[in-house]
Order: C-alpha cells, then sequence, then structure tokens
C-alpha cells in the first residue's frame, strides 16, 4: 500500500478526542472524504500531510512513518513526497504562473515533472508567464493543482477543491485530479463536503464526530 | 528560481513603497557622502596648501582673512605692510625662511603673485616648460592658469587691477610667459606668478627712475633691493625652531603695525566654526536614514501581513523556517544595498553638479570622482540599518504556522 492510517486520533486543547477511520491507499486510487463542517475532516487532512502530529496513531506514506518526523525532515519528506490542493488556490501574486511553479521546484530540488508538459496537460500553457492575477478562478485552481503535482508527488490532498467552482468546473477539476494521481502515479485524496464529487470517486469514507 | 529572486520579486512587486524607501535611504546616505567627501578633500587640501608655511605676517586685520588671502588665495589682503619693517622682523634668528608675497592684480580672475623663487620650491613646483623669470614682467603660470589663459610660451597678456576681474588694465607693461609649471594639485596651479618689482613697476606712471631699471634683473632670492618706500602684502614664514611659535607672533603682534598669524591655527578655528553646521547637516542625514529603515520595517511589516498565505504555502512546499527569515532579511538587504549604491552615486553627483556649476574657487578643487574607503563605512551603516529593519518581520515569518493559515 502506497498510503495507510491506522488508528488516527487528535485532539485539539480542552475539546472531545476526534478519532479518525483508517484508510488505505495503492497508486492511482482515488478516496472522497465526506463530512459536514466542523466534524473534523479539514483536521484528517492535516494529520495525512503531517502539518498537524496526531495524538495517537500513525500516517505511513511511501514506507515512512510520516507521523513520526518532525522539523525540518518533515518539511522537506511533505515537500517532495506530497501535493497540496488548497481550498484557495494561493498562488504567489509576486510571482508569474511559471515562477509559481519553479519555486515549488527549488525548495525540493528534484526533477519531478517539466513546467511546459504540465502546464500543458492542464490546459493552461498560454499563461505560463502571465502575471497570477490576470487569472480566472478556474485558471487559478488549475495552476494550484499544477504546483501540487510539480514534483511528482506519492500523494494528492485537495481540500475542498470545488466549493467555489460552477458544476462543470467542479467535474473538469475532479476529473483532472484523478487523471493526474493516475500518470504520476500517486494516490488522491480529496475532503469535501460537495456533494457533486461523490458523483465521480466511488471509494467513499466519512468523518463523523461521535 | 531562488531565495534572492523570490525577493527581489516581492520588492519589485510594490514597485511605490520600495521606490520611496529606495529613495529616502539614498537621499540620507549621498547627503553624507557629500559632507565625508568635501571635507577630506578641503582638510587634504588645506594641510597641503599650507605645508612649510608656520606663520603669515601680514598688514593687521583679521587673522583668518590673512591667512585665506595669503596662503589659499581665496579671500582679500588685509592691506599692505612697508617693506623695511618686514625685512627688519625677517632678520630673527628664529626665523628659518621668508618668502615676500606682493598680492593685487588679476588677469581675467586668476591672481597674480609676487614673489621670490623659493615660492616655487616651497611648493614643490616643476616646470612642464620654460624657466623661472629673470627681469620684470617676466611671468610663470601655474598649470591651471595656463589652461584657462590658454597662454603659451612667449605669449604676452594684460594684468589687470585689484583681486577679481573688473578693474583697469594695467596697460603699459605687458607681462610675458617664460614658464608654464607642471600640474602639482594645489593651489598655486591657478596662480600667475611673477617677481615683486614686476608689481611694483605695473603700478609706476612710466617716469625716469623706472626706465633704469626696468632693464635690470629682478632679484630672484629673500627681498628685492628697494630704493624707496616700498610695499609688500605679507610674508610667508619658516621658523628655524620651535621657539619661533611662542616668541615670533607676540614680538611681532604687540611691536610691529603688523599681525602674525598661524595658518594651522586660523583654519583649526575656522573648521570649528563650519563644524557646527557639518554636525546639523549630519544630524539631519542620520534622522533621514533612521526614516527610511522605519519606511523599510512598516513596509515588511504590512506586506508580510498580506504574505502571511504566501508564508504558510512556501513552508507547505518545503521551507524551512530560516528559509523564510533568510527571504525577509533578504529582501531588505537588497533594498538597503540598492539604497547605498544609489545614495553614493548620487552623493557623487552632487558633489559633481556641485563642482561644475560652481564659480566659487574653494569648490573647483573638488574631485567628485574620488572614493574614500569611509564610503564602506556607509554602506555597511545602511546595511545594518536594513538588517536591523527587517528582524521584527524576520521573527514573525519564523513563527508561520502553516495548518493555521492555509487550512482557516
Amino acid at each position: 500500500m502506497l498510503v495507510q492510517t491506522k488508528s488516527l486520533s487528535f485532539s485539539y486543547p480542552g475539546q472531545e478526542t476526534l478519532t479518525f477511520p483508517d484508510i488505505s491507499l495503492a497508486a492511482g486510487e482515488a478516496l472522497l472524504v465526506l463530512g459536514k463542517s466542523g466534524s473534523g475532516k479539514t483536521t484528517f487532512l492535516n494529520l495525512l500531510s503531517g502539518l498537524l502530529p496526531p495524538k495517537h496513531g500513525q500516517v505511513i506514506l511511501d514506507g515512512t512513518i510520516l507521523s513520526e518526523l518532525r522539523g525540518q525532515r518533515l518539511d522537506q519528506f511533505r515537500a517532495s513526497h506530497l501535493g497540496i490542493v488548497f481550498q484557495k488556490p494561493h498562488l504567489i501574486a509576486a510571482l508569474s504562473v511559471k515562477e509559481n511553479l519553479e519555486i515549488a521546484r527549488y525548495f525540493v530540488k528534484t526533477k519531478g515533472n517539466p513546467i511546459p508538459s504540465l502546464l500543458q496537460e492542464l490546459g493552461i500553457e498560454d499563461k505560463a508567464k502571465a502575471s497570477v492575477a490576470t487569472l480566472s478562478e478556474g485558471e487559478a485552481q488549475r495552476v494550484s493543482i499544477a504546483r501540487a503535482l510539480v514534483n511528482s508527488p506519492k500523494l494528492i490532498l485537495a481540500d475542498e477543491p470545488t466549493s467555489s467552482l460552477d458544476d462543470e468546473h467542479a467535474e473538469i477539476v475532479i476529473h483532472l485530479l484523478k487523471e493526474q494521481a493516475i500518470t504520476v502515479g500517486a494516490a488522491l485524496v480529496i475532503v469535501t463536503h460537495d456533494q457533486r464529487v461523490k458523483a465521480s470517486i466511488s471509494n467513499i469514507v466519512e468523518v463523523k464526530r461521535r | 528560481m531562488n531565495l534572492v529572486k523570490l525577493s527581489w520579486k516581492y520588492l519589485t512587486f510594490r514597485p511605490l513603497s520600495t521606490g520611496l524607501n529606495l529613495l529616502l535611504l539614498a537621499f540620507g546616505l549621498s547627503i553624507i557622502t557629500v559632507l565625508l567627501l568635501v571635507q577630506d578633500q578641503l582638510e587634504k587640501k588645506i594641510t597641503q596648501d599650507a605645508a612649510g608655511i608656520d606663520l603669515v605676517v601680514g598688514a593687521k586685520g583679521s587673522p583668518l582673512q590673512l591667512i585665506l588671502s595669503s596662503v589659499y588665495h581665496v579671500d582679500f589682503p588685509t592691506g599692505n605692510i612697508n617693506m623695511e619693517e618686514a625685512m627688519r622682523i625677517s632678520s630673527s634668528r628664529l626665523i628659518k625662511q621668508v618668502i615676500p608675497l606682493a598680492l593685487g592684480d588679476n588677469v581675467q580672475g586668476l591672481r597674480v603673485v609676487g614673489t621670490n623663487h623659493d615660492f616655487l620650491s616651497l611648493n614643490q613646483a616643476e616646470f612642464a616648460s620654460g624657466k623661472p623669470w629673470e627681469y620684470p614682467f617676466e611671468v610663470i603660470l601655474g598649470a591651471e592658469s595656463a589652461r584657462l589663459l590658454k597662454l603659451q610660451l612667449g605669449d604676452s597678456f594684460l594684468g589687470s587691477h585689484g583681486i577679481s576681474v573688473g578693474s583697469h588694465d594695467h596697460e603699459q607693461h605687458p607681462f610675458k610667459v617664460t614658464g608654464i609649471l607642471a600640474p602639482t594639485g594645489k593651489g598655486i596651479d591657478r596662480l600667475v606668478l611673477t617677481s615683486i618689482e614686476s608689481l611694483w613697476y605695473t603700478h609706476e606712471e612710466a617716469d625716469s627712475t623706472l626706465s633704469s631699471t626696468i632693464n635690470l634683473p629682478v632679484s630672484t632670492q629673500g627681498f628685492p633691493p628697494a630704493g624707496q618706500d616700498r610695499e609688500v602684502t605679507s610674508l610667508l614664514i619658516q621658523f628655524r625652531n620651535p621657539m619661533g611659535a611662542i616668541q615670533l607672533p607676540r614680538m611681532i603682534n604687540s611691536g610691529t603695525s603688523m599681525q602674525a598669524a598661524s595658518p594651522a591655527f586660523e583654519m583649526a578655528r575656522l573648521f570649528e566654526l563650519l563644524g557646527i553646521g557639518v554636525k546639523v547637516l549630519q544630524g539631519l542625514a542620520i534622522v533621514v536614514i533612521l526614516i527610511a529603515g522605519l519606511g523599510i520595517f512598516i513596509a515588511l511589516y504590512n506586506s508580510l501581513k498580506e504574505r502571511k498565505y504566501d508564508l504558510a504555502l512556501l513552508r507547505a512546499l518545503g521551507a524551512s523556517r530560516m528559509q523564510l527569515v533568510a527571504l525577509v532579511v533578504m529582501e531588505s538587504i537588497l533594498l538597503t544595498t540598492l539604497g547605498a549604491g544609489l545614495g553614493l552615486l548620487m552623493g557623487h553627483g552632487l558633489l559633481a553638479v556641485l563642482v561644475a556649476f560652481t564659480t566659487e574657487e574653494a569648490f573647483s578643487v573638488l574631485q567628485p570622482w574620488v572614493f574614500l574607503p569611509q564610503e564602506g563605512l556607509i554602506i555597511g551603516y545602511a546595511l545594518a540599518v536594513g538588517f536591523l529593519a527587517s528582524l521584527l518581520p524576520a521573527w514573525s515569518a519564523y513563527q508561520t504556522s502553516i495548518a493555521k493559515q492555509l487550512t482557516k
């Protein structure tokens, strides 16, 4: 298995403990994590990406116990093995589209996906030199997906990637993520409360407060 | 793409704020640069021109004026002194050398100095061509004078009365160039030198007594022989031993109708007076630099607020905390380095403009494109300001929490 979690739990100070279902994914597989607002699905995503350390349990990615890494090694591991698509694109406004991808490459110092072909696959090759401010929301979302893919990650995490998109674009984005996960041989986890995504991904877990 | 490039992108992303801080910093630094250059060069020049002159004796009046007119050739002379009295003083055992000067004429604004050949050795002047004067009305030109007057060996020209341009010409006795000096970088470059006799004779009406002496060689050492009541303007004196510094001034000031002034003392006094102005300007420059530092700090701090997502994102992309700190510090250092470079350039440029457009002789000797080692210190100051201004923003960048910012 490429990605596995074992009896993950987390608690914010002064709040009840959240426990999460175990998941396991192979390369190219997609998983949808559903849950209502406040159910802890963002926390689950943060645990998967190592942004938060779990109270109990483990996250194992590509043979490494991610949840036991700390500091600089965790940062480097995350940068080289994970591609995260955030709820908002969070592009760096001072940089062009191409430079936004190059900066992601800089911190990892690996070869990864060639940037021009990546942009081409996502249909934004003509925007490579464009300022981020001139992009439409859909284009910006695609750039952020391209950025998540630029270092050939093993796990692609997407946090509410469709919440601000219309039906048509939501479907395009989900399709893109699935396709790219298969292309780079990564597992895909999408965390959302958007019921529209259900139609495209059959593998579903639900996060609930007990 | 790397950190330096990224911080450069951030700088150029807000050109107005960056430009303003850059200008402020450059402005403050340019004031300091100009002060530094002017002070250094004037001081060097002043010591250089007064080398070998321990005391100046001239007519009573302002001692500073006497020094300025006789040593630096900028102010008007205080008047003339009786040569017999001057010769009496000069016989003192405390005096090693006396060079008499006769001032009061000019050639198109360049001063004519009547003196003897010792004045040339005092200034370590060497001839580019020709030789020293031997007869009345023969002159030699300083390098700069020759260039400005466009005169060559053997040319003749008229002097005019007074220190500055505008008085009547001495039409009866044209000067003749017998020598041109090589450049020395000293005040002598801008002088026209001749014998004291030449100046005496130009001021006399043509009469019988003159025609007999006018074709005789002039004296080249000491005082010229005086057949009648002659006057000179001042004496440049070199002491034989340090006792001269103690006894001579008192003796001259109280015992004669002349005054003695020390170039070192008078110039120190002048600098003390100017020093207040220099200090005010320096203070102003430091305030401007501090404001620039504050401006950089505020700009960084504000832009970090807008950029907290960027910072969290960079962390998520694998940047370490120290890399974020480096990014912020680098941005400030880049800005201040540019500011320092621009400031130095502006300082030198300002001085070049000042020198090019001023008619004031004292400024025209300044060389705007000479660089001093202290200017490295200016860059150092600027970098220190930039570094200090970035510390607090860098600390807040260090504390960036990825999870909090990105998944809010």
